[in-house]
């Protein structure tokens, strides 16, 4: 595919026009997905889609076309020389763009992903009959993903990689459920049998009558997806230099005075080095290997995209233009696993949260539900299955005042979206003992 | 093109009890202008076919952009594999589905093209629209905003199904930002609500020309308003509020999908369950709400589903009480239940699951007037901002852009932050006012999610103002 993408791109090359340039994003995968629920299939089946945006720039007019590519070169030549004279006819009508910018020197690389992935006929055929005669849902998807970007200049970027993600719960009655995920580069039927035995471990302990809690403050553990929840939120504006600028990011607080701070055990990074996800970006900036954006507890910088940078006078740290992490890495804390349930006392032991938001953005105050296995635990011991909860809290009483450990032991979370396309993202994540955890219905 | 892909389709037809070919074709523009700055446009095209049979009792799938013969070809391998790897492990026998072959159109009721403007012209319209905004420091930021699709869908059956459908939906946006230290305050139109089918004669139906002014003039207003007491007192609604309490609270629970058990890893659950329906009181007797494809300018109106239903209009709940639940007709024939035509798909890459298309409230008698008359102490609240619910879809906190207190009958302080939780199924049964044809909105929005693959799709909810007796309201952390 990737030689296929750079024949496109010559091919443009040589249709362009005076002083024009091109940027081109390349997105494409094959993916098989099985979704099962009851241990069964529900629905399966196989998806292969290719899409190219193309950015002609001419001076500093500029207009984009996405096109679903057919893998057909006369065909696929053909619809971008026709997306091309569309764009070529539409630019002497737009203002110039003073927030364009693309780069100008030229880093290419190549990132080739080895495909090792099992037939798709027989993970799922390890899936069924792993689950048997338990009330299994979800879904297994697998295949490769390919990211491309190339320019008129001469760069060329290519990442491919060969994954699978089995995202998936097992029930015991109504919404009491224990959710795992097994996603990786290598199927190993041991590692997946391991995953579902402690999960079917955990399922047992949702059997007891389960605990309703009042409203109020409450000593809590956040399991690392909990807290990749929490923190997943925040790149939802939180890091973005656009929304820092226009005064709209729950992280005001933190990069405006008075600057208000989070716990100094709270250092987060996006870690482009250590994730999954390519290091180039649609204007052809390629992204250092990490950016600090929280220290310490302090606010240290925002992702800065091109169009951010050129318009508030920045400098890009080759952020997308959405300007969200891709690859998090929050800092791991000298917290033993070992001791939570002793060191939680009592209080709730939070597996996975689920549908947050913001409910007062301004001050970072977010809502959201406990989901799946959360736990009622009294004198260190887990007593009881908590029926679910309704938190509201600021991130400055939950990662500032209010946090007393952060797990020295840390999970990777690959991250199991699928809207439009399988995503690339990760986050490396600790466990969170938080106190005075506010529940509200 | 629909003559080749039919011929290309007959060719490759496998001898199985059932097979389809949906070939989507979508076009889209998206123009935004930003602080009086034009932003690139965005045009997207958009092809593709998915390939669905059923074989010995499996069904599989094959989506592809490789629209040639052997490209038809290879999907319908691929399906075939799938269906036949999943025969012994489906979750019900697929052969025993009475799928359609349905025949038949639909399209979008078009007065102005969109295409009756250039691209030039729509910035021209929508700087202009920014302009009227007042020139004062604390509005950070402006943005408009025009996205139009225009998709065909055409569906074929192995057994002579044939449907064309020809949608063109425009979504309208304004949103602008003030800030003073500090605080922040958004107001938009309708936060993406007011999307609708049709050409651009839509801007004038919605109120879209004039309307950033007034957005500006509120976010100023909001800066130093007070925030949203803390307390429990009667709430009233507006339809662009309602949009969002009727997708939460009616929409997801009542998806059969969901029901049966296929969301559960993902979207969740349901408090609701097959035994409710004829019987069970979800609100109060004021309560009446349709699953509604016949409003033809309402975003998500279509003549057929995904799987080749035809769409009618459905009571879901009838005076409060439980009708029908939102399944396509897989899951009906597995959960053995009546349903709606309502297997949708977002585009060609993804297969159809149970969506709630549009979902509206029927008018009542109430005038605004009378609702605020009627209400002693009060809020009103618009547009919405926030919103959470549990995986059962039981628990719920949503906030909202503006609030107005009522007291005494009267409509009085403006409050920022305004919020409010409740639970389903003691929230519908406090419905106590239920507004008049006047009062009445039709408004869908672009963006619900679900799904395993995920799939985001157009929904539609139209709504009269809404009034609810003892909610608990609150304001913003600080």
């Amino acid at each position: 595919m990737e030689q296929y993408f750079y024949q496109l791109m010559d091919y443009l090359t040589a249709q362009l026009h005076g002083a024009e340039i091109f940027l081109c994003k390349f997105e494409g995968e094959h993916s098989d997905f099985t979704r099962f629920n009851h241990a069964k299939i529900r629905q399966a089946g196989t998806v292969e889609q290719r899409y190219l945006t193309l950015d002609l720039i001419d001076g500093a007019r500029h207009a984009h076309a996405k096109l679903a590519l057919s893998g057909e070169k006369t065909l696929d030549q053909a619809q971008l020389l026709s997306a091309l004279e569309h764009l070529r006819a539409i630019l002497p009508s737009l203002p110039a763009d003073p927030h364009l910018l693309y780069a100008t020197e030229i880093n290419s690389s190549e990132h080739l992903g080895n495909n090792a992935l099992p037939h798709p006929k027989d993970a799922v055929t390890e899936i069924i009959n792993q689950v048997q005669g338990h009330d299994f849902v979800g879904i297994y998807a697998e295949g490769g993903i390919f990211k491309g970007f190339a320019n008129s200049l001469g760069q060329r970027n290519w990442h491919s990689s060969y994954s699978f993600n089995l995202d998936w719960s097992f029930y015991h009655s109504k919404d009491k459920a224990v959710k795992t995920a097994y996603a990786g580069l290598h199927w190993d039927n041991a590692a997946f049998q391991q995953k579902v035995d402690r999960a079917l471990q955990e399922l047992e302990l949702l059997k007891q009558p389960s605990r309703k809690i009042p409203r109020g403050k409450y000593r809590v553990y956040l399991a690392p997806a909990a807290l990749s929840e929490i923190i997943g939120m925040l790149t939802w504006d939180g890091f973005s230099a656009k929304a820092h600028c226009s005064k709209q990011s729950p992280l005001l607080r933190m990069s405006q005075a008075p600057k208000q701070n989070l716990h100094p055990s709270i250092s987060l990074c996006e870690h482009t080095a250590g994730g999954i996800a390519p290091a180039f970006q649609a204007q052809g900036f390629i992204k250092p290997d990490a950016v600090t954006l929280i220290e310490k507890g302090e606010w240290k910088t925002a992702l800065i995209s091109p169009r951010s940078a050129q318009e508030f006078g920045l400098v890009t740290n080759g952020a997308d233009e959405e300007e969200m992490p891709n690859s998090l890495q929050l800092a791991a804390g000298d917290f033993p696993q070992a001791d939570v349930l002793k060191t939680l006392d009592t209080g709730v032991y939070i597996n996975n949260l689920w549908y947050l938001n913001y409910s007062d953005r301004a001050a970072c105050r977010i809502t959201g539900m406990t989901r799946f296995a959360s736990f009622w635990v009294e004198k260190g011991e887990i007593v009881a299955p908590l029926d679910v909860m309704r938190f509201d809290e600021t991130i400055f009483n939950i990662l500032g005042d209010n946090l007393l450990a952060l797990t020295q032991e840390q999970e990777m979370i690959i991250d199991s979206d699928t809207y439009e396309q399988r995503s690339v993202n990760s986050a490396l994540m600790s466990g969170a003992l938080v106190k005075d955890f506010t529940f509200t219905l | 093109m629909f003559a080749e892909i039919k011929q290309r389709f007959r060719k490759v037809l496998p001898d199985l009890p059932f097979c389809s070919l949906r070939y989507v074709v979508k076009r889209s523009e998206e123009i935004t202008v930003r602080n009086q700055i034009a932003e690139p446009p965005e045009l997207n095209y958009d092809t593709g076919a998915m390939i669905t049979l059923i074989e010995a009792g499996g069904l599989g799938y094959a989506a592809t952009s490789d629209l040639s013969t052997a490209g038809l070809y290879e999907a319908i391998i691929r399906a075939r594999q799938w269906a036949q790897r999943s025969r012994h492990y489906s979750v019900t026998n697929f052969s025993k589905i009475p799928m359609p072959h349905p025949q038949g159109e639909y399209h979008s009721p078009i007065k102005t093209p969109w295409e009756s403007l250039s691209i030039a012209e729509k910035i021209a319209l929508l700087q202009h629209e920014a302009q009227q905004c007042p020139a004062d420091p604390r509005l950070v930021e402006t943005e408009l905003s025009l996205e139009w699709t225009d998709s065909q869908y055409y569906y074929l059956t192995n057994a002579g199904g044939e449907v064309f459908q020809h949608l063109q939906q425009i979504v309208p946006h304004i949103s602008v930002i003030a800030n003073e230290g500090l605080v922040t305050q958004r107001r938009s139109f309708g936060a993406h609500g007011h999307s609708q089918q049709g050409g651009l004669e839509i801007l004038e139906r919605i109120g879209f020309y004039g309307a950033c002014r007034e957005l500006a003039d509120e976010a100023l207003t909001l800066l130093t308003a007070p925030d949203c007491p803390t307390d429990t007192r009667d709430l009233v609604l507006a339809p662009d509020q309602m949009l969002l309490q009727i997708h939460e609270s009616i929409g997801h629970p009542l998806e059969l999908d969901r029901i049966l058990g296929d969301e559960r890893n993902y979207a969740g659950t349901s408090f609701v369950n097959m035994d409710m329906f004829g019987t069970y009181q979800y609100g109060s007797p004021l309560l009446n709400v349709c699953f509604d494809p016949t409003l033809s300018e309402q975003f998500a109106s279509y003549g057929f589903d995904d799987e080749g239903s035809a769409a009618n209009k459905t009571y879901v709940i009838r005076e409060g009480i439980l009708q029908t639940p939102l399944g396509g007709i897989g899951s009906q024939y597995r959960a053995g239940s009546a349903g709606v035509a309502n297997a949708r798909a977002c585009s060609w890459n993804r297969p159809p699951i149970d969506r709630m298309a549009n979902l509206n409230i029927e008018a009542g008698k109430s005038s605004f007037d009378e609702i605020i008359a009627s209400t002693e102490r009060g809020i009103f609240m618009q547009t919405n901002i926030s919103w959470s619910i549990d995986d059962s879809r039981n628990k719920f906190q949503f906030g909202c852009e503006k609030g107005q207190l009522i007291e005494n009958g009267k409509l009085t302080q403006l409050v920022k932050n305004p919020n409010y939780r409740g639970i389903s199924a003691t929230f519908w049964r406090n419905l106590h006012k239920v507004g008049n044809q006047a009062t009445f909105q039709v408004l869908g929005v672009p963006f619900c999610g679900k799904g395993e693959p995920n799939q985001v799709i157009q929904v539609g909810h139209a709504s009269p103002v809404c009034a609810f007796k003892d909610v608990e309201v609150f304001g913003g952390a600080a």
